[in-house]
């Protein structure tokens, strides 16, 4: 295969990647919580795009924000009612918690929708360039993607609700000192986190049939993104999502694609041993 | 905790009557009781004592199983394969335990976690060695289900009389104390001399090698893994959750945990079959937010619920 | 003189750009108290952090009756006979002030069982006055409480050595008296001890020896009178205010 469509497939996958795992991030960063439910909310999303596509008749570039919507109401208020109780507890504590959300929301999940795969099937053609060959509609999610994400990036950097995120990630006490409620910015950010997690998951089912049976597998790629490209900040999940995505390319160029996750996770120990601040480095709570 | 005991040892022992009293579906849930108990025993080692919230008890669990069934297919005994298993997990723990605890909180959490998805994508795709995603068949042992039954329940007594024996060994000795101490506040154990590394490995490997004792004689006797059962993660989720049930840190909570979260999936299991994830996730949730010392923590007798109500005010643990 | 019982030679450690302990040598002999002082960030906190172990040097040994621990991690030294106190107190909190004592006779102290641990442990709380709370959690006892907390674990550590990092910030003159009596007595009982401290009344009634550390480097060493009069000294953490009060009070 060329070089150049490693290279651009890498990147594609990595810019779904960085989506998939920006909101993760986000909430890991600022509440200290690692929201085990992330997979089945992108599962979730994808779901509901397909649902409204196939029952409802409504494109999903435009249900996507109806998703976006929708799940950022569910993970606010699963934040505010219950995981905000908690979020002092320790690591064992909050991972169990939201393991044990997890479990109902998957649950319920599988038996409203099934597990069959669901692909929202588009047909937008394939574009050649270069050699290089790429879906259309690869090419529409991972634009969107990249929107996404760089609307998250502009919310935190410029507006007032964003810098309380942020300030509320470096120092908590400090921002609640300021005048800043910090339970509404954990509950906003989880919804945000959510959200993230349900629009990608719309656009990922542009692209591949989505099922139940994947939320474990996209709960792991954001664990992987969130340990190479650091915990929190959006140019670290952009970071880190473009490198696992290239990695993943590659490898599964050299060894075949079925090493691809054993490849990641590899790595992601080896960076948890050695550099657990991922590659920018921005220092997470333990 | 002589009244725990003394309670311990009759559960045991009418538990060991049980083949002879009952039918085989009895033997098998007691069996699963001794499985659990011992495995969140082993847990305790290092989430209880040592405070590190590991997620590895299905890797270690898996590997046993992995390393004990090609034993056997090998022309091994079954014990010998038992015992080479927990030789191996052990002999892994051991290794990895020095890097991967340097890791606290969280990253060791994903850490932990991490273990368990390498393993098993190990052994799904090294298909000439473990079979793959086909899964491996371990010869049956012969002698008709009822000697089959018996055999494993008193296999799987056997461990967690073993693993009760280690905990005991641990909470009274230098060993317990100094994970406590490590738990509480490590930079103040290293300066007050504790080794804080070698305490740590020691009580990984511990808590790691019956888990691999128990993979194997669980793959023996159900005579069929594959990747996905033997490396299960609800498995690494639901044990932490027992011991925190039960009390993580003393001697006799993990075992009530265990004993007690069996029962109830038993009967949930039974009843709502196409809930029963949901149900166990409830079950979680309303455990988190009750029992934050488990029940063990409790201190006060079981029927005083008023009290219980009071609890839900207790101040949260230091991060 | 080789009866010191610690050494350092010409210890340093940068961090990034900061050269946080620059070139640092002195000596303590058995028995000795000395005073060590210097502006916030000088270095003090830094420079017993090497010696203990938890920061490695960039260059420079250090010596403990004669061996070279230089690398020795902290549990180690803790075991030689190297105990010390922190500036923020490390309990363990949830543990009892009886356990937090006992933890460290049963493993620096190398006490050979728990029961003979405890009964130290119950020695060493009376001596520093908290023979009462033994019982108590730790976390549960006010600041004063948890700096005899922290003397007393370092003791039951049976120390040769004791580094006490400003074991007295945070309280009140009363406190400070008894926290001067006890440390009187700790000496008595032939411990070494090198206390870094910013009340210069307790520096001055206490130590035999100061040294005085200044941007990671040693600026003077020397006897109380001698050192207070240095201008070097003056100029870097004293003050000319009160180094003629204190000219005034030696000759009035």
């Amino acid at each position: 295969m060329d070089v150049l469509q490693i290279l651009v497939n890498g990147l594609m996958l990595g810019a779904l990647y960085a989506c998939i795992a920006v909101g993760f991030s986000l909430v890991w960063g600022v509440l200290n919580v690692i929201n085990m439910l992330h997979g089945s909310f992108i599962v979730l999303g994808g779901y509901l795009a397909f649902f409204a596509w196939r029952d409802l008749g409504i494109h999903p570039l435009i249900s996507l924000v109806g998703v976006a919507a929708l799940l950022f109401a569910l993970g606010w208020v699963l934040q505010y009612g219950l995981i905000n109780h908690i979020v002092a507890r320790p690591v064992l504590t909050t991972l169990t918690l939201t393991f044990g959300l997890d479990m109902i929301v998957y649950n319920f999940m599988t038996l409203a929708f099934t597990a069959t795969p669901r692909r929202v099937a588009l047909d937008l053609g394939v574009m050649h360039a270069l050699d290089v060959v790429v879906p259309v509609d690869r090419i529409v999610a991972m634009v969107l993607a990249l929107v996404l994400t760089g609307l998250l990036f502009l919310l935190l950097r410029s507006s007032a609700l964003g810098r309380a995120i942020v300030a509320v990630r470096m120092d908590r006490d400090a921002a609640s000192l300021m005048g800043i409620r910090v339970e509404r910015i954990y509950a906003v950010t989880f919804g945000i986190g959510a959200l993230m997690a349900g629009a990608c998951g719309s656009l990922l089912a542009i692209v591949y049939p989505v099922t139940t049976m994947m939320t474990d597998q996209f709960l792991g790629k954001a664990f992987v993104v969130c340990v190479i490209g650091g915990l929190g900040s959006v140019p670290g999940a952009l970071a880190g999502g473009l490198a696992l995505g290239l990695i993943e390319s590659v490898s599964g160029h050299l060894v075949g694609p079925q090493h691809a996750m054993t490849i990641g996770f590899s790595l992601m120990i080896v960076l948890l041993m050695t550099r657990p601040t991922g590659l920018l480095g921005t220092q997470g709570y333990e | 905790m002589k009244r725990g005991l003394t309670i311990f040892v009759a559960c045991t022992v009418v538990m060991a009557a049980v083949p002879f009293i009952a039918d085989n579906y009895v033997v098998r849930l007691c069996t699963f009781l001794c499985m659990y108990a011992a495995l969140a025993l082993s847990w305790n080692v290092i989430g209880g004592y040592a405070g590190y919230p590991s997620f590895s008890t299905a890797g270690f669990f898996g590997l046993g199983a992995y390393a004990g069934a090609l034993m056997q297919n090998a022309g091994a005994t079954p014990v010998l394969s038992w015992l080479a298993a927990t030789l191996v997990v052990g002999a892994l723990a051991a290794s990895i335990g020095r890097f991967i605890l340097r890791m606290k909180g969280h990253y060791f959490a994903i850490g932990s976690l991490a273990i368990v998805e390498v393993l098993r994508l190990a052994a799904s795709s090294w298909a000439s060695l473990t079979g793959g995603g086909d899964g491996l068949n371990v010869p049956i042992l012969k002698g008709g289900p009822d000697l089959v039954g018996r055999v494993f329940l008193f296999s799987m007594m056997a461990m967690m009389i073993v693993c009760f024996v280690m905990t005991i060994l641990v909470d009274r000795t230098r060993l317990g104390f100094g994970l406590r101490c490590i738990k509480q506040n490590e930079d103040a154990a290293d300066m007050v001399g504790i080794d804080v590394t070698s305490y740590k490995t020691a009580a990984f490997a511990l808590s790691a090698m019956f888990c691999g004792t128990i993979g194997a004689i669980y793959a023996s006797w159900v005579a069929y893994i594959d990747p996905s059962d033997a490396f299960s993660t609800l498995l690494s989720l639901k044990v932490p959750v027992m011991t925190m049930l039960g009390g993580p840190g003393t001697v006799l909570g993990p075992v009530v945990g265990a004993w007690l979260f069996v029962v109830l999936e038993e009967m949930i299991w039974a009843q709502f079959l196409e809930l029963n994830r949901a149900i166990l996730g409830v079950v979680i949730v309303v455990l988190i937010f009750t029992l934050p010392g488990g029940l063990l923590g409790l201190r006060l007798p079981a029927w005083n619920w008023r009290a219980l109500v009071g609890l839900r005010n207790r101040v949260p643990e230091a991060p | 003189m080789s009866t010191a019982v610690l050494e350092v030679d010409n210890l340093s450690r940068a961090f990034g750009g900061v050269q946080a302990v620059d070139g640092v040598s002195f000596a303590l002999h058995p028995g000795e108290i000395v005073g060590l002082i210097g502006p916030n960030g000088a270095g003090k906190t830094t420079l017993v952090n090497l010696v203990t172990g938890v920061v490695s040097p960039t260059s420079g040994t250090v010596r403990f009756n004669g061996c070279d621990v230089t690398r020795q991690r902290p549990w180690q030294a803790a075991r030689n006979g190297l105990a010390r106190t922190f500036q923020v107190v490390q309990p363990f909190p949830e543990m009892t002030v009886l356990d937090n004592v006992a933890a460290g006779a049963l493993f620096a102290g190398q006490a050979s069982s728990r029961a003979e641990a405890e009964s130290a442990a119950r020695e060493h709380l009376s001596f520093v006055g908290l023979g009462g709370e033994a019982h108590r959690p730790a976390a549960a006892l006010p600041l004063p409480g948890r700096k005899r907390l922290e003397l007393a674990k370092s003791l039951a550590m049976k120390p040769k050595v004791l580094l006490l990092d400003e074991v007295n910030a945070g309280l009140n003159t009363g406190e400070v008296e008894h926290a001067l009596t006890l440390m009187r007595a700790i000496a008595d009982r032939g411990i070494t001890i090198l206390i870094i401290e910013h009340l210069m009344k307790v520096v001055l009634s206490l130590s035999q020896r100061i040294l005085v550390l200044h941007r990671g480097k040693l600026v003077s060493q020397g006897d109380p009178k001698t050192v207070i009069q240095d201008p070097v000294v003056i100029e870097a953490y004293l003050g000319r205010k009160f180094a003629e009060r204190q000219l005034k009070l030696a000759h009035g």
